[in-house]
């Protein structure tokens, strides 16, 4: 009897998550490379640089977001601001300062998803880092195992039009699983949407088949024909989705990582911002 | 004389009608009330010619001043209805009623009455205008009526039923700010229709309509993740009436992984609605619109890339009634098409995803009603009655292929061509275009099981564009008789034309006498032997060597009568030594020549050729044909 009861605290104290410190995450370079953009803007060239950038090597996961809730409390579910999130703000997580045991979505090293792009510039603010911007993340996503650029390839594409059309039953898969790509980066594709730090800048109109010249919305049917090559569908989708939100909005399949400057140090451990 | 009308506080409605008074009737001035006003006919502002004589000018100085506060005249609905045309409505003696004490006559007439309510109840107060100046405003009103609209045709067809349905196009189909509670939309899943709008005024619908992504069957052991409306392909059916303002929303699952929106052809406004409703997972859309035209329209995603969603299964249905309704029938079904791009064939099990180049190739690998093979098969199959009027709402949603659409077995009576308003009838195979729609009306006489297809014919039996309607009820065979006969046909072998049937003829009279002998059997023999044995056994009984037995001097023929009318009539197989030589061929049984005809034709081979065999007769095969078994499939 005794016995019994002296196991019951052993449960009390077990606790979900990473420790505190939260180790750096792994980086991999990206660039510097030229980039054909998807959406050239209307008196921009169609080809732009981009610098050479660190970029996380796969999504930020539950765990380590915990950890920078924990650390900054004002980005717990129940204490952030409405206009910064919407109510489905990592409803995935048992309690705002717990996971909860391991579900479809909420797995310490699952993706975090149901975040919003307030909160996601947060995170990576308090590590010394940003959110990358949408051609960094796109020159990284467009590289296949061997290739810095794949999108021309109809057998990438299918790829990742296959992930787009898979539903979403299945639950999460762990973060870091998925092949590096040839800048070593994993999982840009197959797992979650993600956030940029300038997500609206392509401005998809919510009627897809009409784009900049009234001509266009002659053809019915598609948005691609303001795209710089009709046939990658798969990057266009991208381009949609993000469209579609605001800095607000959470999904259940949107998640980010965390890009930054070479040169500037990214803090260890989460400071209080 | 009263205040005018813009200075009044309370709000006045009601109906002021007017006659269509021809242009002079009218004449002198005004007893009381103001002068006439010198003013040039530019200030009439109709620019119609007016004379003074006919007071429209001083009508329009009365209108202008207790009137308008209410009504137009061509510029729409305020409080009380635009009075342009009303003469073409009311009768003079109805509106001159009216203007002298609308509520009065509200009590007793019921078409009055009508009108009051329908505009919100609003009374309208005496205006204690004299005859003259009642006169004066109705020919101020017809002047600035503009033209006489050219009436709607109202052909009808035998059947007495409208040939038109619907007012006109979008400029008829304002008819004002909606009325009466607001109305929650009964939406429906396929193959099932709402009910039609039972009112006569326009109203506000609310529609919620969910997107949801989720994985089905297509075929038997296929699954394929739709992208669907209302978590079928095709969508929720939405079902208006013309001039209804519907309030949409859209709401896109959290579930989901991809925005959508929704374009829906009814809509008159940037992007069908597509403009206005892009949404986010997790999140809900609102817009407005009022459905100007009448016709059973599609509604799709139109989100880029927007063939994928559309070939996912984003797609469905609004129906905008007519503001007279349709034609009553004793059911109604809801059937979509569209075509599918799969990276495995046709068939090939699992889950398979969607295929992008095929899609552009345009080079489906599934056709289908309501999104996957056994939909309208089966215990899933649409079922009616004999004597009933049947009507399909049949959308295509395409991404790519256009519909010929026809019901194995039945015609249209009456369709409504591309789901507008005029009315073709007695048509087999109706063209749907990709994005379109068709409405088809048919009455059923006979039961059985009708087959819906797309008539591009492989995509029926290769694809599964097929659906099932299953007809029950008493057969009518005047109608359809079903097979009532099968019997053999030899075509040029049967023996030439009238004449030469001749002995045949003959020796049919004659055994019917009760004289028919061996020489008249001979002759008929001879006569049928043509065309039916001579085609093995050649027309010298000669056969044809290793394969087919002679039967000039046959000892197998001429061993045994008996056993020879059997072979006759049943048919021989396998191995017969004739003449010292080895046959192993078929015979095919001719148990469906009569027994004179079997008896004349073994007559004759038993005497032809040198051949000197018994005479048969008619009772001998009759003996033999009782006694023996039939071969399968054989006639009696």
């Amino acid at each position: 009897m005794i016995a019994a009861l002296a196991l019951l605290p052993l449960f009390a104290l077990t606790t979900f998550g990473p420790d505190e410190t939260n180790e750096l995450v792994a980086e991999v370079m990206v660039g510097p490379s030229s980039f054909k953009l998807m959406y050239p803007a209307p008196n921009e060239p169609d080809t732009v640089f981009v610098a050479a950038f660190l970029f996380d090597a796969s999504p930020v996961t539950n765990a380590a977001f915990l950890a920078f809730v924990r650390a900054n409390p004002e980005w717990r579910s129940d204490r952030i601001a409405p206009v910064r999130a919407d109510e489905a703000y990592l409803s995935q997580w048992l309690s705002p300062e717990e996971l909860g045991p391991p579900g479809p979505h909420n797995g310490p090293d699952q993706p975090v998803t149901r975040v919003s792009w307030y909160a996601a510039k947060a995170y990576c603010k308090a590590l010394g880092k940003r959110l990358p911007t949408e051609h960094e993340w796109e020159l990284a996503a467009a590289a296949d195992e061997t290739r810095v650029d794949a999108r021309q390839d109809p057998e990438f594409q299918g790829r990742v039009l296959t992930w787009y059309s898979r539903p979403n039953s299945a639950g999460l898969p762990d973060v870091g699983n998925g092949v590096p790509n040839k800048w070593g980066a994993r999982d840009l594709h197959g797992l979650v949407w993600e956030w940029v730090s300038d997500f609206n800048n392509t401005m998809v109109t919510g009627d897809s088949r009409e784009k900049d010249s009234p001509d266009k919305t002659l053809f019915c049917g598609a948005g691609t024909l303001a795209a710089a090559d009709g046939g990658d569908y798969a990057s266009f989708m991208r381009y949609a989705m993000r469209s579609s939100l605001a800095g607000r909005f959470t999904t259940r399949n949107l998640g980010f990582r965390c890009a930054h400057t070479p040169n500037t140090t990214p803090r260890k451990g989460l400071e209080r911002r | 004389m009263r205040k005018t009308s813009k200075t009044m506080k309370r709000v006045y409605g009601g109906l002021l009608m007017a006659a269509t008074i021809s242009l002079g009737a009218c004449n002198g001035a005004p007893k009381d009330g103001p002068p006439p006003q010198a003013v040039s006919l530019d200030t009439v502002g109709s620019g119609m010619h007016v004379t003074d004589d006919s007071g429209a000018i001083a009508g329009k100085g009365i209108f202008d001043r207790m009137c308008v506060g209410c009504h137009s005249v061509g510029g729409g609905p305020r409080v009380g209805p635009d009075l342009a045309h009303i003469g073409e409505k009311r009768t003079t003696e109805w509106l001159k009623e009216w203007m002298k004490d609308p509520m009065a006559m509200v009590a007793k007439d019921a078409d009055a009455k009508a009108v009051y309510e329908k505009w919100n109840k609003v009374p309208m107060p005496p205006q204690g205008l004299t005859d003259t100046q009642v006169n004066q405003v109705f020919a101020y009103i017809a002047a600035n009526s503009g033209p006489a609209k050219t009436p709607v045709l109202t052909m009808t067809d035998t059947n007495g039923l409208p040939v038109n349905l619907g007012a006109g196009g979008s400029k008829d189909g304002d008819f004002g700010p909606p009325q009466g509670p607001e109305i929650e939309a009964v939406l429906t899943s396929p193959p099932f229709v709402p009910p039609a709008p039972d009112r006569d005024y326009p109203a506000k619908v609310i529609v919620h309509l969910e997107v949801l992504e989720l994985v089905k069957p297509i075929s038997d052991g296929v699954d394929y993740t739709f992208w669907t409306f209302g978590g079928t392909v095709p969508g929720s059916f939405v079902r208006v009436r013309q001039g209804d303002t519907v309030e949409f929303h859209l709401n896109n699952h959290p579930d989901n992984k991809m925005p959508h929106n929704i374009d829906l052809h009814a809509v008159t406004g940037p992007g069908g609605g597509a403009a206005s409703s892009f949404t986010a997972p997790g999140h809900s859309s609102r817009f407005t619109f009022k459905a100007l035209n009448p016709g059973l329209f599609i509604y799709h995603c139109a989100t880029a890339p927007v063939g994928m969603h559309i070939a996912n299964g984003m797609y469905g249905l609004i129906m905008v009634d007519p503001p007279e309704g349709l034609p009553k029938v004793d059911r109604e079904f809801y059937v979509g098409q569209g075509d599918f791009y799969t990276t495995g064939k046709y068939r090939e099990k699992g889950l398979q995803p969607f295929d992008m180049q095929k899609a552009i190739d345009e080079n489906a690998t599934y056709v289908l009603f309501n999104g996957a093979e056994n939909a309208l098969v089966g215990d899933n199959a649409l079922q009616a009655k004999v004597g009933e009027t049947v009507r399909i709402f049949f959308g295509n949603g395409g991404p790519n292929l256009v519909s010929s659409f026809h019901l194995i077995g039945e015609i249209f009576d009456r369709v409504h061509i591309e789901g507008g308003s005029r009315i073709q009838e007695n048509v087999q195979t109706t063209l749907v275009p990709s994005g379109g729609s068709v409405i088809v009306d048919f009455h059923l006489e006979v039961p059985g099981t009708y087959v819906l297809v797309d008539h591009s014919i492989f995509r029926a039996f290769n694809k599964g564009a097929l659906g099932l309607l299953v007809v029950e009820g008493e057969p009518n065979l005047a109608v359809y008789s079903g097979k009532e006969v099968d019997e053999m046909y030899l075509g040029d072998k049967a023996g030439g034309g009238p004449a030469d049937r001749d002995a045949v003829i003959d020796a049919a009279a004659a055994a019917a006498e009760g004289k028919l002998t061996k020489e008249l059997q001979v002759a008929a023999g001879e006569l049928l032997y043509k065309g039916t044995c001579s085609t093995c056994h050649q027309h010298k009984g000669q056969g044809i060597p290793d394969v087919f037995p002679p039967l000039a001097g046959s000892d197998y023929l001429l061993a045994d009568s008996k056993h020879a009318i059997a072979v006759v009539l049943n048919g021989l197989t396998g191995p017969i030594t004739v003449n010292g030589n080895n046959y192993n061929s078929v015979m095919a049984p001719l148990s469906n020549l009569n027994d004179d005809e079997v008896a004349h034709i073994l007559t004759y081979v038993n005497n032809a050729w040198g051949n000197k065999g018994a005479r048969v007769l008619p009772a001998e095969v009759k003996d033999v044909r009782a006694n023996t078994p039939r071969a399968p499939g054989a006639a009696h």
